[in-house]
């Protein structure tokens, strides 16, 4: 591990003006807030991540839950994902974020990870994690073996010719299908990032994973006001019954009047390259009676523009019965 | 003096410890280099096998993936502040008459984990168990009677 300056700023403010120095808030960047590790430590330790300085966020008063006027929920940055997972009102009135970040990791791993470092957590693509090899992500411009090579994890959704790299988070599919919003803080100010603009598509620029620049804190993750009478799943398939990345997931919060969907919300996890929110299976599900053909349509739309690499096939089909599965388990409750 | 190193002052099995460290020390490495508790144990070094398993605040996490500088003023316990021969901690004993273990190597990190469980929501059944175990990986195979050792702690208490 190369090392670094370890700075603990007295508030969000010193936080982002440290950081502000840096080149980049993306891939290679100099200055890396830190709070939980986990992604970050096990990169470092990998030399995938160098910065030259670290800034201790943990100790910020940014790990409360709160109410938000509107009804909503507002999660600080650093809340830990076990505290967020059994908060009784996110129990209560976002199941399906509890589910999911229950789903992700181990007991110990979400006792440390935040709701932020989960927001920004790094693709499990090996070749991304390993600096012998060439990538995209990691050195723009070196290509990408995984197209070619090892592929069975990666997406199908959202790829380019230059990176098909999955992103890993559970919490980040729910937190879709609920449209939360991020909250930044940075040198220009505070703004709020709608969370489906918050992650970017690898495009041309895979080493680019968010919307932030240098000195941007995330503070916050809001919720909107819990929506009444819905019903709210994650599923999960993986290669082992727990502690293992998605092979496919779905979340769905959805709304049934009298056999009917009224309304539904659903994402897509482990086949995309950023958290996959699916407007096609919704729009495929509104007004349509909630059984298993209706569903497997909606998995089909959800999957249209899937593209297959050469070892994940199999993930287009198994993310259909997933969603398909997901809907018919929320029906029948 | 190590170049480049930092103070830091961690409270270990209730005894305060200022402690100079290079700022990459993991808490892991803290443990087992500087302060010589050796029961604590390196595997992965990844996150991903549990071995290093300690507590933070009475929370178990994994110490490899963990700065020992991010534990400035916080309680640490590891293997070597659950019990000792004389006095075992239950799920120490546990442990031993439901024969928890094989080679051993992940067995302080089993046990931490199995401990701070006690306190955590976990449902009546095996399942339950096994599912909040899982960051624990066990290469002897072990996990019936690790399973049969938390359920006579948890049955017992």
């Amino acid at each position: 591990m190369h090392t670094f300056e370890f700075i603990r700023p007295a508030d969000a403010a010193a936080a982002v003006t440290a950081a502000a120095q840096a080149s980049t808030a993306q891939q290679g960047a100099d200055v890396r807030f830190v709070a939980g590790g986990t992604t970050l430590l096990d990169l470092m330790k990998l030399n995938v991540e160098t910065p030259a300085r670290l800034i201790d966020i943990s100790r910020l008063p940014l790990a409360t839950v709160e109410a938000t006027p509107d009804g909503g929920l507002k999660i600080g940055a650093t809340v830990r994902n076990s505290d967020l997972a059994s908060h009784p009102t996110v129990r209560r009135d976002y199941a399906v974020l509890s589910q999911a970040i229950l789903a992700g990791a181990s007991a110990q791993l979400r006792n440390m990870a935040t709701t932020a470092g989960n927001l920004l957590q790094r693709t499990r693509c090996m070749y991304f994690r390993d600096t012998a090899m060439p990538c995209n992500k990691r050195e723009p411009g070196t290509g990408c073996p995984a197209i070619t090579g090892s592929n069975r994890t990666l997406a199908v959704l959202g790829t380019s010719e230059n990176c098909i790299a999955t992103n890993p988070s559970d919490m980040n599919v729910a937190m879709a299908a609920l449209e939360a919003t991020v909250h930044v803080q940075g040198p220009k100010g505070s703004r709020a990032v709608p969370i489906g603009d918050f992650h970017l598509l690898p495009g041309r620029t895979p080493q680019r994973e968010t919307v932030l620049e240098p000195g941007d804190l995330v503070t916050h993750v809001t919720l909107p006001p819990p929506i009444t009478g819905s019903q709210q799943v994650y599923l999960k398939l993986r290669d082992r019954a727990s502690y293992e990345f998605a092979l496919a997931s779905a979340a769905v919060v959805i709304t049934l009047a009298g056999g009917t969907v009224t309304r539904a919300r659903v994402a897509l996890g482990g086949v995309g390259t950023k958290p996959w929110r699916s407007p096609e299976a919704e729009t495929a599900l509104v007004g349509q009676m909630a059984n298993a053909t209706n569903f497997r349509k909606a998995a089909e739309a959800a999957m249209r523009g899937a593209r297959p690499q050469t070892e994940n096939a199999f993930k287009i089909e198994l993310a259909k019965r997933c969603l398909t599965h997901a809907l018919h388990t929320v029906a029948m409750s | 003096m190590i170049e480049g190193a930092v103070p830091v002052t961690l409270r270990i099995n209730g005894k305060e410890q200022r402690l100079l460290v290079d700022p990459r020390t993991t808490l892991l490495d803290c443990v087992r280099e500087t302060l010589a508790l050796t029961g604590t144990k390196k595997g992965c070094d990844h996150g991903q096998c549990g071995a290093c398993t300690v507590h933070v605040n009475g929370r178990r996490v994994n110490s490899c993936l963990s700065l020992a500088l991010m534990h400035d003023g916080e309680e640490i316990t590891t293997i070597e502040g659950l019990g000792t021969p004389d006095a075992l901690h239950p799920m120490q004993a546990a442990f031993i008459a439901r024969d928890g273990y094989q080679c051993g190597y992940c067995t302080s990190g089993q046990i931490m984990s199995a401990v701070a469980l006690l306190k955590e929501p976990c449902g009546p059944d095996d399942a339950d168990v096994k599912e909040l175990m899982s960051g624990n990986i066990c290469r002897c195979g072990a996990y019936p009677n690790i399973v049969a050792a938390i359920q006579q702690v948890r049955r017992n208490a």
